[in-house]
């Protein structure tokens, strides 16, 4: 998605990160440490220059999350992509940012087209206020991703708007 | 297993680059860099020659502004070692830096101009 509109080619910026686990089938219980890349999509678009919006595309799964903690601050917001046919993983996502109050939007995503659901019947299933925006998208169109985009900016101005009176 | 295939970890991928270029620091904390503080080269024609090969790159990378993670992303390094190379040439002066400005709320004024922007991508 951040292809879409980056006015430069999506960069990745990776982090290296140790994650410590319990194997499954090791008898002794010793935790284990395994080092892993988390890999980030990065792009830019320069509104103009003295104006530059960064853009940072990360997984949704909930062991990013300190991705996501680093990122959010300072953010304009997020866009949390549902993947209609994996709703599940983005279930972190929604979870983090409403608890901290990040303003987001929610895109669902349609592969090919192929609309599966619609925007209440998504809405249901991942239990998102209805105050949240929540688009239909295509991640792979630049048009889709200006929309959300354009949901997210006037979603935060307008929580700011309510917010000063 | 060849020397070769003990120095790359599947998942993680090239482990001996990060090392090498830091002498095993992965980490920095000396400077408040994160993901868009702006780096800035004060003169990377004559530092370059006065670093190690790493860091010259990262001098010529911030010959123009470039933000951590644009430059973290240029040498294809973790965010924790770029961040170590940048603190290194801070501390030369061979680099500066802006912290991004972060206000208490957003600000009206800028969020139209970002919209508007947006709108005519």
């Amino acid at each position: 998605m951040v292809g879409t509109v980056s006015e430069i080619d999506p960069l990745r910026t990776e982090e290296v990160i140790t994650e410590t686990s319990v194997g499954v089938d090791n008898l002794t219980g010793v935790e284990q440490k395994t080092t892993t890349t988390v890999a980030m999509d990065f792009g830019r678009i320069t509104i103009n220059p003295d104006l530059i919006l960064y853009l940072f595309g990360t997984p949704g799964q909930d062991r990013f999350w300190f991705m996501w903690d680093e990122l959010s601050q300072g953010a304009i917001g997020a866009i949390v992509l549902a993947d209609t046919r994996r709703l599940d993983n983005c279930f972190a996502a929604l979870d983090f940012f409403e608890r901290r109050g990040i303003p987001f939007v929610v895109g669902v995503n349609c592969f090919n087209g192929a609309q599966l659901y619609n925007v209440t019947e998504v809405r249901n299933a991942l239990a998102v206020d209805r105050r949240v925006p929540m688009l239909l998208c295509d991640a792979r169109e630049r048009d889709s991703t200006k929309q959300l985009l354009i949901a997210l900016v006037e979603h935060v101005m307008s929580d700011t708007r309510h917010a000063s009176r | 297993m060849s020397a070769e295939e003990a120095w790359y970890d599947d998942a993680a991928g090239p482990l001996v680059r990060s090392y090498m270029a830091t002498g095993g620091r992965t980490h920095a904390k000396r400077y408040d860099l994160d993901l868009i503080t702006l780096v800035v080269a004060v003169d990377p024609d004559a530092h370059a020659p006065l670093v190690e090969p790493d860091h010259a790159d990262v001098l010529r990378i911030c010959t123009y502004p470039s933000s951590v993670a644009e430059v973290a992303a240029k040498l294809d390094l973790p965010l924790g070692v770029t961040k170590v190379l940048i603190s290194d040439l801070i501390e030369r002066n061979f680099i500066i830096f802006r912290s991004s400005w972060q206000p208490a709320a957003p600000d009206m004024d800028m969020m139209q101009r970002v919209l508007n922007g947006i709108r005519n991508l």
